[in-house]
């Protein structure tokens, strides 16, 4: 039953109507590759692609404004809402800045389970991109491999914050929670598992001639093109820059960790593929590094700061001071000094930053997110013309871009 | 003897009730929904995971398509913009009858934590939802359980609900 | 007289300041306290006039003149090395002095350090796209546009990227509330079924705190006193006559002391009905 509106049926999917007989094809804001809500309006001349126009924005919810009416603390949540698919990673940065901001340090302890947290959310993120990149260009086993490795890891973000995709795992000043008994064995366990799989999946893909094909000379970035869009993450890596900010510019606990920076010179999709791979095993060495230093870190969990942050639960229970300023800290919310902080960490997608204006009052003056998405898609529209209908996919799927951190 | 001029076919011909027939049609219809992907944001990596190995999704029957034309039930996952809504009003037209709306997660409720300028408060206010799913984002077994309660709707309703038509809110 | 509020700065404010709280200002250290950094000024003072220069948390922060930002940049980016352009936005001060405050990050990879390129514009003034120097500009541009209205001379592309095309205002405004005005609020409605059908939609509902007694599913069971499965509709509830614990009388005590209680005789409850 139609009930009526307004809504014509437009044809503008297809049209011949050009003089050089470009076709026009719209790639709509739903379609099944599983990226979100990108538009690409793409004119074709028989398969390939001449002109490529990205259009984003709908998914955007107006977080940075909503920013601007919260207090600092009540923000933290909404960050994880923009890459939602390693949410912790986007918790850490906000946290990161607005600690840099009030000039406080999180203690030893917080800092190694936040880093634990940082490099299981890069293991999610980065199994998430493969199987959704291997459903795109046609490998669909890798996708239910993947989704099964991302259950356990899922269930040791469950164990610890208790959810399983928007965690909220981190606060400003420290983590709420300590890890639970036996989190750091299941963790052990988790990384023999994935030690198993991750060479199932390079034995399925890596040297598949398909795979190989699809990928080698796809989406060839540039060192100059990849500088001036701002690229950032596995996609500069991938194009010979080798520039990681957990070393370059080191954050945390990464000055005292040695893991390496897997970089590829080919520039292309099977370069980045390559890269991410590497990162898995990255990340598990660093992880194997974390375990026995949180086992001799003392107990204490959040940064002793009264005038910006809350004491601990037991001491708000039962000193009356501690209550009064939680009290306040809650209701009216921190009051940080008047500046500017950018503070950019690396989060599994690239160089994820948070530029906060503050001007002394509880609500900041205003938030931006620098989302490392946003711009690698705005680099389709220098990177597709050339390529034929069904690299575009596979592009698309290699930037690993999600719509959360574009649109903000 | 009164002779009873009665129009069998009006309103979607609710004056014919079949019974076996109704159960059978029911039985088929909620035992092979087909759910169009309609991943908008952070619910969408919740349905995918429902679809994969652990929380599987294909023992109710269910093949996620791509195509509205081929689909049963929409699942709303994630929020709804006010650029995107024209969009999904169109995808809900194109779906052929019988059809039905899942709308998952607090977004897709009712706007969610986004009160904002660009976020359309809640989905309903452009289709007829048949099933709310609160969580942000809800645990795959809860869109499951969403799923075995819309099954449950659909093997309650007679055969012919195709040609009633649904109130919009 | 009601209350005036001032239409320009919608943001919310904070409902308490103490007033004897001197609010702390991050520490601006000079410019010369680094050598990359003094280095990088003094090469950037010959070629742009700077209005002020210091450090803050290990960024470089330099105020120009809007006619020459595309001047320094480059001489940032060819001569000083600042190789990527990281984040490119506006600030919005144009309650406070009738104008916004672009900001450019600058990152060199080969010295690891950060800079920030900031200048103003009046509201009305248009400032020159840096594209031809980084492509990140174009994207960034177009959404500083779309949210601010800040004009872009020489973009090649200059429309609205986040918001629709056909979208009213200019959302990262302070004088554009956070739910949407007007035109916002009706948006999807007017597009997909036309004005007519705005009031059958009906508003939207805005007020996460709204309970409304007599919705459609009845989930807001208001008034306890009503008894489960009572049919409850605007105009037609049933009466629920108060009644108290007591009246039977207190234990050990009987009947003497209470005094029995009529609600239809109370004078203060007969007010209130």
């Amino acid at each position: 039953m139609q009930t009526t509106n307004r809504l014509k049926p437009f044809f503008e999917n297809i049209t011949f109507d050009r003089e050089d007989n470009t076709m026009v094809v719209n790639f709509g804001p739903q379609h099944p590759s599983a990226h979100g809500q990108l538009r690409l309006m793409l004119e074709l001349q028989g398969e390939e692609v001449v002109k490529a126009n990205p259009d984003v924005g709908y998914l955007h919810r107006g977080i940075e404004k909503l920013g601007e009416n919260m207090i600092y603390n009540e923000f933290l949540p909404t960050t994880d809402r923009m890459d939602y698919i390693a949410s912790t990673s986007n918790n850490y940065g906000y946290a990161l800045a607005i600690e840099k901001l009030i000039g406080v340090e999180a203690p030893r302890r917080a800092e190694i389970i936040r880093t634990m947290l940082l490099e299981i959310n890069r293991i999610i993120s980065h199994l998430f991109w493969l199987a959704t990149h291997a459903l795109d260009v046609g490998a669909m086993s890798i996708f239910l491999y993947a989704f099964r490795e991302r259950e356990f890891a899922m269930d040791l973000m469950e164990d610890y914050c208790g959810a399983r995709l928007t965690h909220s795992a981190v606060r400003i000043g420290g983590v709420p929670l300590d890890l639970p008994e036996n989190w750091t064995t299941d963790l052990e366990n988790f990384m023999s598992v994935l030690t198993s799989q991750i060479p199932v999946y390079e034995g399925l893909l890596t040297n598949n001639r398909i795979w190989r094909m699809r990928l080698e000379n796809v989406g060839v970035i540039s060192k100059e093109m990849a500088k001036s869009w701002g690229v950032s993450g596995v996609a500069l890596r991938g194009s010979g820059v080798k520039w990681d900010l957990r070393k370059e510019m080191p954050y945390g606990l990464y000055p005292e960790l040695d893991f390496d920076i897997p970089v590829a010179n080919t520039c292309d999709s099977y370069g980045r593929y390559k890269c991410y791979m590497a990162e898995m095993y990255e990340s598990m060495k660093i992880l194997r590094q974390l375990i026995p230093m949180y086992k001799k870190s003392d107990s204490q969990l959040m940064a002793h700061a009264p005038s910006y942050l809350s004491a601990s639960k037991e001491d708000i229970m039962t000193q009356n001071y501690s209550l009064m300023q939680h009290f306040v800290l809650v209701t009216q919310g921190m009051r940080p000094p008047v500046g500017e902080v950018y503070v950019a960490t690396e989060s599994p997608k690239g160089e994820l930053g948070f530029m906060v204006v503050s001007d002394g009052t509880p609500y900041p003056y205003k938030l931006k997110c620098r989302a490392p998405s946003f711009w690698h898609t705005g680099l389709l529209q220098d990177l597709l013309p050339g390529h034929q209908l069904a690299d575009v996919v596979t592009i698309i799927g290699n930037l690993n871009i999600v719509f959360g951190e574009i649109d903000r | 003897m009164a002779q009873h001029k009665v129009n069998y076919l009006a309103d979607g011909g609710e004056a014919i009730k079949l019974t076996t027939v109704d159960k059978i049609v029911n039985f088929g219809r909620s035992n092979s929904l087909w759910p169009m992907t309609y991943g908008l944001a952070c619910c969408a990596i919740e349905m995918m995971a429902a679809g994969g190995s652990r929380f599987d999704f294909d023992r109710f029957g269910t093949i996620f398509r791509a195509s509205p034309r081929q689909s049963d039930v929409i699942v709303v996952a994630g929020t709804l913009t006010k650029k995107h809504a024209q969009f999904m009003r169109r995808l809900y037209d194109q779906m052929p009858d019988p059809k039905w709306v899942i709308s998952m997660g607090s977004c897709a409720n009712t706007g969610g934590m986004f009160n904002t300028y660009a976020t359309v408060q809640g989905v309903d206010r452009i289709v007829p939802v048949d099933i709310y799913l609160p969580g942000c984002a809800p645990r795959p077994e809860t869109l499951q359980y969403a799923l075995m309660m819309l099954q449950r709707k659909i093997r309650r309703e007679p055969a012919n609900m195709a040609q009633k038509a649904k109130r919009l809110i | 007289m009601r209350a005036y509020k001032p239409k320009n700065d919608l943001q919310k404010k904070s409902y308490y300041n103490d007033r004897f709280f001197v609010t702390p200002q991050l520490e601006k250290k000079s410019v010369f306290s680094d050598s990359t950094f003094s280095a990088d000024y003094l090469s950037l003072k010959n070629i742009v006039d700077i209005q002020d220069s210091y450090i803050q948390l290990d960024h470089l922060v330099i105020y120009i003149n809007h006619t020459d930002n595309l001047k320094a940049i480059k001489h940032l980016k060819s001569i000083r090395a600042y190789d990527f352009m990281m984040e490119l936005s506006a600030i919005d001060y144009v309650a406070q002095r009738g104008g916004f405050e672009i900001f450019y990050e600058l990152l060199s990879t080969t010295k690891h350090k950060r800079i920030r390129v900031k200048t103003f514009i009046r509201e009305e003034q248009a400032i020159e796209s840096v594209d031809s120097l980084f492509r990140m500009a174009d994207w960034s541009e177009r959404e500083m546009y779309d949210m601010y209205g800040v004009k872009v001379n020489n973009h090649p592309n200059l429309k609205r990227i986040l918001m629709p095309d056909d979208w009213h205002g200019h959302p990262l405004r302070k004088s554009y509330p956070l739910q949407g005005d007007e035109a916002a609020s009706w948006y999807e409605v007017d597009q997909i079924f036309g004005k007519e059908a705005r009031q059958t939609i009906g508003a939207e509902l805005r007020d996460a705190a709204c309970v409304d007694r007599y919705d459609t599913q009845r989930f807001a069971r208001l008034g306890h006193e009503v008894p489960k499965g009572v049919e409850i509709s605007e105009g037609n509830e049933p009466n629920t006559p108060i009644r108290y614990q007591e009246e039977g009388g207190v234990q050990l005590f009987g009947k003497k002391l209470v005094t029995p209680f009529d609600e239809m005789e109370k004078t203060v409850l007969k007010e209130r009905r």
